[in-house]
């Protein structure tokens, strides 16, 4: 099966969100199972005002994004095509803002 | 033959290269041993051949090929399955809209880069550059090569006949250039509509689409002049229409009325078989137009739409009502047809002055030669 990027933008950092979020993001692997699916790997971003960024030889605090949605996490995991990747992504409970789905290169593969 | 080969390759690139190898093999094969009795079916089998010899060859270089396919399956008449396979890919979603066209029109109706390129009004390299991203991204991405599951099938469906529709309007009335219609593309809408139609019998928008647009071919020979002059429905020779062409269309429209409320494309089409039967502009239906477009307006709430309905409005209860709702209308500021619109109800008004005034301002907005020339006219007309 193939693997995809489930990118997750949120207004909403991940420690204010509503109990039933919580709820429905433990919840999400086993009904990705039930569909077909599998969740490689998920995990939440830390506020991103925590980012560093590097630039060529340049450390510094952050990008400064200025935006109403920031990626808040992300899910990896694997569908037999974009249109079950499509399907498992819309599981992804989210507050107000997004998920964006991007297939992966498998370097084994290569 | 190209779609049943992309199913065996899942690779429009390698697809395309297979196809290309089995027309050499039949120049060779056909020149010494004679055509066969079905060209068609033989292409197809050498290219189904040559595209499973090929992957069998990858299949040996790579431990593992990632988008490995299903056994080959026995011989069977491929074709339509396929091509709607091939329709709903180039019309994914996850494409863009004009990407779905290009698409389209490259792949299922075997157009030429450079003949979309020309239809679309973009350079060559930008067309070609377009087409391969949206070739990528299927392949890379992995759009499947599927007729959608049945719960996805009318979001998806609908995407496909806007492409058709988006092709024909675009041929109907070129965006800009010389030429009021551009044959080449109106005659490949009508095509993928009848196609569509064809191979999903039981889908009604389908139905509406073939028909709004063989109501629109009825009369499209008469929307010019000799001199590609446009010329309005009251101008027209209805005497020309294409009566076959029109019958058809009725009969599709009262099938797809006939059960639960209709959509978009089946209202639209009911539409201009109204005006298509009338025996002339004043004794159309415009009461039942009306209807109509108070239908059409729930199901599709679009400003375009709403200029229509005021038109007809305009027909049933005068052009103050037409021109009140008009001006009531948001958002169509740069939209030719508003200020050409208002400008017909102010001069049957008898306000001459802001009617050449609303004139002027279509003239400004329009690019088309032939729709120009007419401004023009109507212009000077009421100078």
């Amino acid at each position: 099966m193939a693997q995809y990027a489930v990118f997750m933008f949120e207004r909403v950092p991940p420690e204010e969100l509503p109990a039933e979020v919580m709820q429905a993001h433990m919840d999400m692997p086993e009904k990705v199972t039930a569909l077909g699916g599998r969740i490689v790997a998920g995990m939440a971003f830390e506020d991103v005002g925590t980012t560093t960024a590097i630039r060529g030889d340049e450390l510094t605090d952050g990008p400064f994004l200025e935006t109403k949605e920031v990626l808040g996490g992300l899910f990896i995991i694997e569908a037999r095509d974009l249109d079950h990747a499509l399907a498992l992504a819309k599981l992804t409970p989210i507050v107000e803002g997004g998920v964006e789905v991007r297939p992966l290169l498998d370097f084994q593969v290569l | 033959m190209l779609a049943a080969t992309v199913r065996v390759t899942r690779d429009l690139d390698a697809a395309e290269e297979v196809v290309q190898d089995a027309y050499v093999q039949a120049l060779e094969r056909w020149a010494r041993d004679g055509v066969p009795a079905k060209p068609g079916a033989w292409l197809t089998t050498v290219a189904r051949r040559l595209a499973l010899n090929r992957l069998a060859r990858a299949k040996t270089l790579a431990t593992k090929l990632p988008l490995l396919l299903d056994a080959p399956e026995a011989e069977a008449d491929p074709l339509p399955d396929d091509r709607l396979r091939l329709v709903f890919t180039c019309c994914h979603p996850a494409l863009s809209r004009e990407a779905q066209v290009a698409l389209t029109l490259r792949l299922v109706c075997g157009v030429a880069t450079p003949d979309v390129a020309h239809a679309f009004l973009v350079p060559e390299a930008t067309m070609a550059a377009r087409i391969t991203r949206a070739k990528k991204k299927i392949a890379r991405a992995r759009i499947p090569y599927a007729i959608p599951a049945q719960e996805d099938l009318p979001a998806r469906l609908d995407a496909a006949l806007s492409v058709v529709y988006l092709l024909y309007t675009t041929g109907h009335t070129a965006p800009a250039g010389d030429a009021l219609v551009r044959d080449e593309l109106t005659t490949r809408a009508l095509d993928l509509a009848r196609m569509l139609r064809a191979l999903l019998p039981a889908a009604r928008e389908a139905a509406g689409l073939l028909a709004l647009l063989l109501v629109h071919e009825a009369r499209r020979e008469t929307r010019t002049d000799a001199s590609g002059r446009l010329l309005r429905l009251a101008e027209q020779d209805r005497g020309r229409w294409d009566r076959a062409l029109i019958g058809e269309a009725d009969a599709l429209i009262v099938g797809a009325l006939r059960s639960a409320p209709p959509g978009r494309y089946v209202l639209q089409a009911a539409i201009a078989a109204l005006h298509a039967q009338a025996p002339s502009v004043a004794e159309t239906d415009w009461p039942q137009i009306l209807v109509l477009y108070d239908a059409l307006l729930r199901v599709w709430p679009s400003a375009v739409v709403a200029l229509n309905r005021a038109v007809a409005l305009a027909e049933v209860e005068g052009p103050d009502a037409g021109l009140a709702a008009v001006d009531a209308l948001e958002g169509l500021d740069g939209y030719r047809y508003l200020h050409s619109t208002r400008a017909d109800f102010l001069r049957r008004l008898g306000r001459h002055a802001e009617a050449d005034a609303a004139y002027a301002a279509a003239l400004a907005l329009a690019e088309n030669i032939a729709e120009r020339a007419f401004l023009a006219v109507e212009l000077a007309d009421g100078a």
